[in-house]
């Protein structure tokens, strides 16, 4: 009997793992920064560089419309955010970022959602759907070419720290952090697949696997699927805070919105 | 949402090029949802494009066509008119779009 | 699959029955099936008749690598004057590995003014698609192209 519980002791010694583990420090080198397009094949880069085909602008021009329609009792998009108002130009790349109201961290679709409920008396959209991608897509096309920048300083700070956290940390059955393969093995080989920095420069993005368009967050969904974790809920401020560790990461990378993606 | 690259002008009997894509999942019948169930098949299965008074192209789409559908071809400018391009699918329904075309 | 209600599945006695069921299961059913060069051949007969095929006027482009099989752009040009006496005046784009062996039949003309067509097609795996013309005079003609299809990794479902 005394044996059996020793055994079993040890058993469940080593099974049990702390509770998260973290991989060692690591990142990308100032001069080694690349896009995610920079892995892809060059049929795949043409088909983002195109600006008929990229399957894309079906979102993008989808946005564009829900931009300028008025939709019963509200002003549209383009009143504010028109010419003559508050363009849009440029603005995604600085995203996310915290709202001075509520202190809250927002990406894309939260603005747009938070601007819908207070500024138009509009219920929010849904995530992932067409017509909030269509949104985001939009206004992230807004900032094509423009290198992102965001403030991690201030109120900011506990969220960049947070999505440290979540990059840095291992999990799932592989037991692997995102930081060992878009760190410490960017370039080489995965299955047929060049393993690329991991930025979401491009995002919202189509991806040829999903054969759709989709958000950074059903990128990270996929991510956590990926090496068999839980993937956190969509608009999640777990997730919200990793996109702003990417996109700190990721500084200086012109915004590829829509991008294509594997 | 559909998307459509056709030239506003052109020379008479000046070939042009035209491109059209349509949203749409192209779903195969063969795929499975996260239960395991397998996804209908659902795909867009005729397109047309119609000017002048003619058929100048026409496509029988089978699900090894990609997602949102993208076609590039040609025709002949003859006439100042509209180019309609139309799509149905397996189950009847349709979309169409039209573009003015101006012939000189 | 990405699907956005997705969760990871929970491990009980019930789903383990059921997984056990479903790999028997699995064992007796046919894989999905893929088509061989006969099927190819076949779909074309099907589409053209019992023709003979001359090889040639066709050309196909393919990308060398295809990055992922759901989206491969495929070009085809057909040397043809498109007369009204002398045209193209169907296309057909065959595989001799997709579940279905037809991908496309395309419908032309003199009105079209050129012989060709890009479109995008899927593939699944690594493959040589073949490209029949029939020309007004009732003649085929044949060309192909191969591409090497890789999958993404994390692929997930």
């Amino acid at each position: 009997m005394k044996w059996a519980l020793l055994i079993g002791a040890l058993c469940l010694a080593g099974c049990n793992k702390p509770e998260s583990t973290y991989a060692r420090n690591s990142d990308v080198k100032a001069g080694d920064i690349k896009s995610g397009y920079a892995f892809l094949q060059d049929d795949t880069k043409a088909l983002q560089d195109d600006d008929f085909a990229n399957p894309g602008f079906l979102w993008v021009d989808r946005g564009k419309r829900l931009f300028e329609t008025a939709e019963t009792g509200a002003s549209t998009c383009s009143t504010c955010h028109g010419a003559h108002g508050m363009p849009l130009k440029g603005v995604a790349a600085h995203y996310p970022k915290v709202d001075a109201k509520t202190g809250k961290l927002l990406n894309l679709e939260a603005a747009i959602n938070l601007c819908r409920e207070q500024h138009q008396g509009l219920e929010p959209l849904a995530y992932e759907s067409d017509d909030l991608l269509g949104m985001t897509a939009y206004v992230a096309s807004l900032s094509r070419g423009e290198p992102v920048s965001v403030d991690i300083t201030g109120p900011a700070a506990k969220y960049y720290e947070e999505g440290r956290d979540y990059f840095f940390r291992r999990k799932g059955q592989f037991n692997l952090a995102c930081s060992q393969c878009h760190n410490e093995h960017w370039g080489e080989k995965l299955r047929g697949d060049t393993i690329s920095q991991g930025h979401g420069n491009a995002f919202p993005a189509y991806r040829l696997e999903w054969q759709d368009f989709g958000s950074l967050h059903r990128r990270l969904r996929d991510c956590d699927a990926g090496i068999r974790a839980e993937p956190q809920d969509y608009g999640s401020e777990t997730y919200m805070a990793v996109e702003l560790y990417l996109a700190k990461r990721a500084e200086g990378l012109a915004m590829e919105s829509p991008g294509v993606r594997r | 949402m559909i998307r459509i690259s056709a030239p506003d002008t052109a020379e008479m009997g000046e070939i042009v090029e035209v491109k059209a894509m349509i949203q749409h999942p192209m779903e195969t019948g063969y795929r499975r949802d996260a239960k395991g169930d397998v996804i209908p098949r659902n795909i867009i299965k005729q397109f047309r494009c119609a000017y002048g008074g003619n058929t100048v192209f026409e496509a029988t789409f089978f699900p090894g066509i990609a997602a949102n559908p993208f076609l590039a071809f040609c025709l002949r400018a003859t006439r100042t008119g509209p180019i309609e391009f139309s799509w149905t699918d397996q189950h009847g329904e349709t979309w169409s779009e039209t573009r003015q075309l101006t012939v000189s | 699959m990405d699907d956005p209600t997705f969760s990871p599945i929970r491990w009980n006695r019930r789903t383990l029955i059921g997984a056990a069921g479903g790999t028997a299961l699995a064992a007796v059913l046919p894989p999905m099936a893929e088509a061989t060069p006969e099927e190819a051949d076949a779909a074309i007969r099907e589409m053209f008749g019992e023709i003979p095929i001359n090889e040639g006027r066709v050309w196909v482009k393919l990308p060398p690598i295809a990055e992922n099989g759901n989206s491969v752009a495929i070009d085809i040009t057909v040397d043809s004057p498109m007369s009204d006496d002398d045209h193209v005046r169907r296309i057909g784009i065959f595989s001799p590995r997709n579940p279905i062996a037809t991908i496309a039949e395309f419908r032309l003309g003199p009105h079209a003014g050129r012989a060709q067509v890009s479109t995008r097609v899927r593939l699944a795996g690594t493959q040589t698609l073949r490209v029949i013309a029939e020309m007004s005079d009732g003649t085929l003609w044949a060309g192909k192209a191969t591409t090497y299809v890789t999958l993404a990794a994390c692929v997930i479902g």
